[in-house]
């Protein structure tokens, strides 16, 4: 491949540290057409897994859960379950609604954030938005978003919009820009008018403030957010003996009244700002942007290890207050091959490998089992500080390793569930999926079911997922509401912790989907210290923004590129709209572990008893 | 830690606020324009005081520095970290309605630089880092750890180490605040064995001789109030009051023990001894099931967690230590590492 010409590092608006390089026939005009595949590297590394080896499994949850900041319940709760499924223990009923619903908060928390902060601005010209004639701007929000009344209570009027213009101008007349400085400002690819530019901005500052108050369901259920507190045998969290505040002369927790209300409100205030703003923003973005259906593809192969255990499938309750479940997920396990999207396949743990052919690890370069994966730090890229740093597709160049799933690159996340949930077509959410697609995609915008698998499909999917989980919050809710003086906790957990013998075996595995998409920890327990002797995490962002394999068969995001015919190679923003709609967490996707290659033993996945676990 | 860099005075004892503090009318009405009342305002620096200390001297100056024409430059760079660090000071901000106070603490900076929310990405980022970095006196924040082998390959950025990112943007910072755990102390990445070669803003600052001003804003994440709040304190009265761990006194010189509303039952009980018993839900103390509440300094059982709503206790999880140096490898009763295990000592054991 000729010398890249095409490089975004960092690229920003995204958790962790990426690079992109990628090659562009020039045009002769400044612009060109991407026509192989690009590269996607990873460029920082901690080593959280080598740091977890002889650590008590109980402690395993705080420690992954700072593999990320933005999704930090997904991977504390992955973790917990991979313990508990270790240990073979079950928990009550609360603790799996509570988790339910600090994981459907964290999805619309993340989703919404996603849209406004990391991803509007590839789409949203701020310069432009300073054209916007404010009144103008208050009927297109009365059309656009006519139920959403951030103006006191009121529809947002001409003065409401003048007022953001202001502090907008405020930035500019200063000279300073702050965090829109030096964007690619003005580029033909910008096509939203001024007011539309100023009413999506506007909600942009609105959302920071709509994300605050939601979060604080993590904090009544966790004590904190970001990293709320989590712990191995259900929640820590437990309702209040005394319903008023808490105080040093009648105690209490933060389950009490004006807790349970928190929640309720954070539940009710998700539903509104996805009904009112979020889903009419993406349509209308949508409209202006139709041609990114046809770009941003990735080989059409999708994965979803399953999540939300349906509560109304509830179908036995255990005498310690532990639920069984079928397997009834709002998410269901299942791949999808080669864009035969109506094809829904059974989801096999055993075809799981991870390669390190271009990945800075020494190792074997045959794809392996998570189980049975050995692999060690070992930098071997260009020395950095240099002008001539530059990766290389043809040797390592990442810190992600390639996960594999029957030897082929997943693609995973919001895209892969909605795509599953439409094939299964059971449950309500699936017809939900079904009515929610011919409804804004094949009806108003009149586009093909096929071309979901694009940079406007992964958009798309991503609020109609975020839809369906602000709906079902309300339903998780109220199950929880009419069982909240029941169970938190599992007293045998630590018990079992500490008496090995009664462990119905030493490997534990716990999957989750996260809001980026297939998320697997696996743990091994040493029997006699009762200490981790392997950590092992495949997460989300490493399926989608993984290097080559040996077989030099490239990663999502680097086959995606294929095709980007860029106006301005100085200014890749059409790179940028691709990579960002893949919603990037770099910190998730890179992990290492230090094993000696020994077998985990092999995991079964039942995933009917998976939530228990 | 490296006693040679710049330790600052600590600052005057305490003044309390009266509601008839002196603003100037100009200030008044810049403060109108932001959309704050001049009661807002006050009730405001009343609440702050409370936390930090702030002496009433200092309100017309804070006004001041809230509506200056030019804001100060706010610099924000990310190393080895999980973005916690950003998302807690995010969850301080609001803008709904123009109106909240948090709104005044994002229009008295210029964030000129921060990856996760800026417009700009690749050459034109780096770019405008060359930018904002030349002109001296801008407020460096940083979090994560950093790998102290330039050569390592565990960190870069932009084609550059880690050590060569800081060193160029430490250069002509007025101050540098190491915000978070990874970045005050280490943190996950220095976690034993350290695999990295991680190591904390001070420490690495004292390898490369830079001598600046510094503060540790440690937590895992901190409390977003913490972060503004220090920097509100900076602008408007210069350095704040430090420890010998470069903590500002006015947030950390307490545990979390101390204002802990379960210390009740500290002495004597009645101890949770599982999470949801009785004792739990009557808010019994959960030393026994591992709180690290009496050696961890922070404001969490004061300011609480996402406006007051709740923090780790109140929720019924132990502290886990979160803002100590190497929390993650803390060694408790028995010679035993781990967030369940009672601490060695009853009190205060740093
Ligand atoms: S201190 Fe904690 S929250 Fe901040 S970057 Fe480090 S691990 Fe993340
Ligand atoms: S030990 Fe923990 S729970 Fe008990 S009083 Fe102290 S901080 Fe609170």
């Amino acid at each position: 491949m000729a010398t890249p010409n095409v490089i975004i590092d960092p690229v920003t608006r995204i958790e962790g540290h990426l690079r992109i390089q990628a090659y562009a026939i020039p045009d002769g005009k400044g612009g060109g057409t991407i026509k192989d595949p690009g590269l996607s590297a990873s460029t920082m590394v901690r080593g959280v897994e080598q740091i977890l080896k002889g650590r008590d499994p109980r402690d395993a949850w705080a420690f992954t859960q700072r593999i990320c900041g933005v999704c930090t319940v997904v991977h504390g709760l992955t973790s917990v379950r991979a313990v508990e499924n270790a240990i073979g223990i079950k928990v009550s009923k609360n603790a799996d609604y509570i988790r339910n619903m600090m994981i459907g908060a964290q999805y619309v928390h993340d989703h919404v954030m996603h849209f406004y902060h990391l991803h509007a601005l590839d789409w949203v010209d701020v310069v432009s938005a300073l054209k916007a004639i404010p009144a103008n701007t208050a009927s297109l929000s009365a059309k656009n978003n006519p139920n959403y009344k951030p103006n006191n209570g009121k529809l947002p009027d001409a003065i409401y919009f003048q007022n953001v213009l202001d502090r907008l101008n405020g930035l500019v007349n200063r000279g300073q820009l702050g965090l829109f400085a030096n964007g690619y400002w003005g580029h033909s690819a910008y096509k939203l008018s001024p007011e539309e530019n100023l009413l999506l901005v506007s909600h942009y500052l609105e959302a920071l403030g709509w994300a605050r108050e939601v979060v604080k369901l993590h904090t009544i259920f966790g004590g904190k957010d970001p990293h709320p507190n989590l712990v191995v045998g259900g929640m820590p969290c437990t309702l209040s003996s005394n319903t008023g505040p808490v105080s040093e002369d009648k105690g209490g927790t933060s389950l009490n009244t004006a807790g349970l209300a928190i929640i309720k409100k954070s539940v009710d205030t998700m539903k509104t700002f996805v009904d009112q703003v979020y889903l009419p923003d993406v349509v209308l973005v949508a409209t202006k942007y139709k041609e990114w259906a046809d770009y941003g593809a990735t080989e059409g192969n999708f994965l979803c290890f399953g999540e939300f255990p349906d509560p109304a499938l509830v179908k036995k309750e255990f005498v310690d207050g532990a639920i069984d479940y079928p397997a009834g997920y709002v998410f269901p396990p299942g791949v999808i091959w080669a864009n035969n999207l109506n094809g829904l396949f059974p989801f096999d743990e055993s075809k799981v490998t991870e390669n390190v052919a271009h990945a800075w690890y020494s190792g074997s370069d045959a794809g392996a089992h998570p189980s049975v994966g050995s692999t060690v730090l070992n930098y071997t890229g260009p020395a950095p500080d240099s002008a001539s740093y530059m990766l290389d597709e043809s040797k390592r160049y990442s810190w992600i390793k390639s996960p594999r799933y029957n030897g082929q690159p997943m693609e995973v996340g919001p895209l892969a569930h909605i795509l599953m949930m439409h094939a299964r077509n059971t449950l309500d959410t699936d017809k939900q999926v079904r009515t929610g697609v011919a409804q804004y995609w094949t009806g108003a915008l009149k586009l093909g079911f096929d071309q979901l698998n694009s940079t406007l499909g992964r958009i798309f999917c991503r609020m109609l997922e975020t839809k369906i989980i602000a709906d079902q919050m309300a339903n998780w809710y109220q199950r929880y509401e009419a069982n909240k003086a029941g169970a938190y906790w599992n007293p045998n957990t630590f018990t079992r912790l500490t008496q090995p013998k009664s462990w119905p075996k030493s490997v534990g595995f716990g999957f989750t989907e996260a809001p980026r998409g297939a998320l697997g920890h696996w743990v091994k327990i040493n029997p006699t210290t009762y200490m981790i002797d392997n950590y092992q995490c495949i997460v989300a962002s490493q399926w989608n923004a993984g290097p080559r394999d040996a077989k030099g068969i490239e990663g999502p995001y680097e086959h995606a590129l294929v095709g980007h015919v860029l106006a301005d190679v100085k200014k890749p923003l059409e790179v940028l709209r691709t990579i960002h709609s893949f919603d990037p967490c770099i910190g998730c996707a890179v992990h290492i572990v230090d094993s000696e290659g020994q077998p985990l033993v092999q995991v079964e996945v039942n995933h009917s008893y998976r939530s228990l676990s | 830690m490296n006693k040679d860099l710049d330790l600052p005075e600590r600052s005057k004892a305490p003044v309390n606020l009266a509601e008839d503090t002196i603003l100037d009318e100009a200030t008044v009405s810049r403060l109108l324009e932001l959309g704050i009342s001049r009661r807002g305002f006050l009730s405001f620096c009343t609440g702050m005081a409370s936390l930090m200390v702030l002496p009433q001297a200092m309100i017309p100056k804070l006004a001041a520095a809230a509506t200056a024409p030019t804001k100060p430059s706010v610099v924000y760079m990310s190393f080895q970290e999980c973005t916690g660090c950003l998302e807690s000071l995010v969850n301080s901000f609001a803008f709904r309605g123009g109106t909240t106070i948090d709104n005044l603490i994002l229009n008295m900076i210029s964030l000129d630089y921060q990856e996760t929310l800026m417009a700009a990405a690749g050459y034109q980022a780096e770019d405008l880092l060359k930018t904002v970095t030349s002109k001296p006196g801008y407020v460096l924040v940083v979090d994560g750890s950093i790998p102290a082998k330039w050569d390592s390959g565990y960190f870069v950025s932009g084609g550059r180490s880690g050590v060569a990112r800081f060193r160029d943007a430490a250069k002509n910072a007025g101050l540098i605040i190491a915000v978070g755990t990874c970045a005050s102390f280490g943190g996950l990445p220095k976690a034993d064995p350290n695999p990295t070669g991680a190591v904390s803003i001070s420490e690495l600052m004292a390898s490369l001789g830079i001598r600046k001003p510094l503060i540790n804003v440690p937590g895992c994440p901190p409390i977003p109030e913490v972060i503004t709040g220090v920097i509100l304190y900076y602008l408007a009265s210069g350095m704040p009051s430090l420890d010998s761990l470069y903590r500002p006194t006015m947030f950390y010189e307490k545990t979390v023990h101390d204002e802990c509303y379960r210390e009740e039952s500290f002495e004597d009980g009645p101890f949770a001894l599982t999470f949801d018993d009785a004792n739990a839900r009557k808010g019994g103390c959960l030393f026994k099931l591992g709180c690290k509440g009496p050696a961890t300094h922070n404001a969490c059982s004061t300011i609480k967690w996402n406006q007051g709503t709740s923090f780790p206790m109140m929720s019924g999880h132990g502290c886990i230590g979160c803002a100590e140096p190497d929390f993650w490898d803390r060694i408790n009763l028995n010679g035993k590492k781990g967030f369940y295990v009672q601490l060695a000592h009853g009190g205060d054991d740093d």
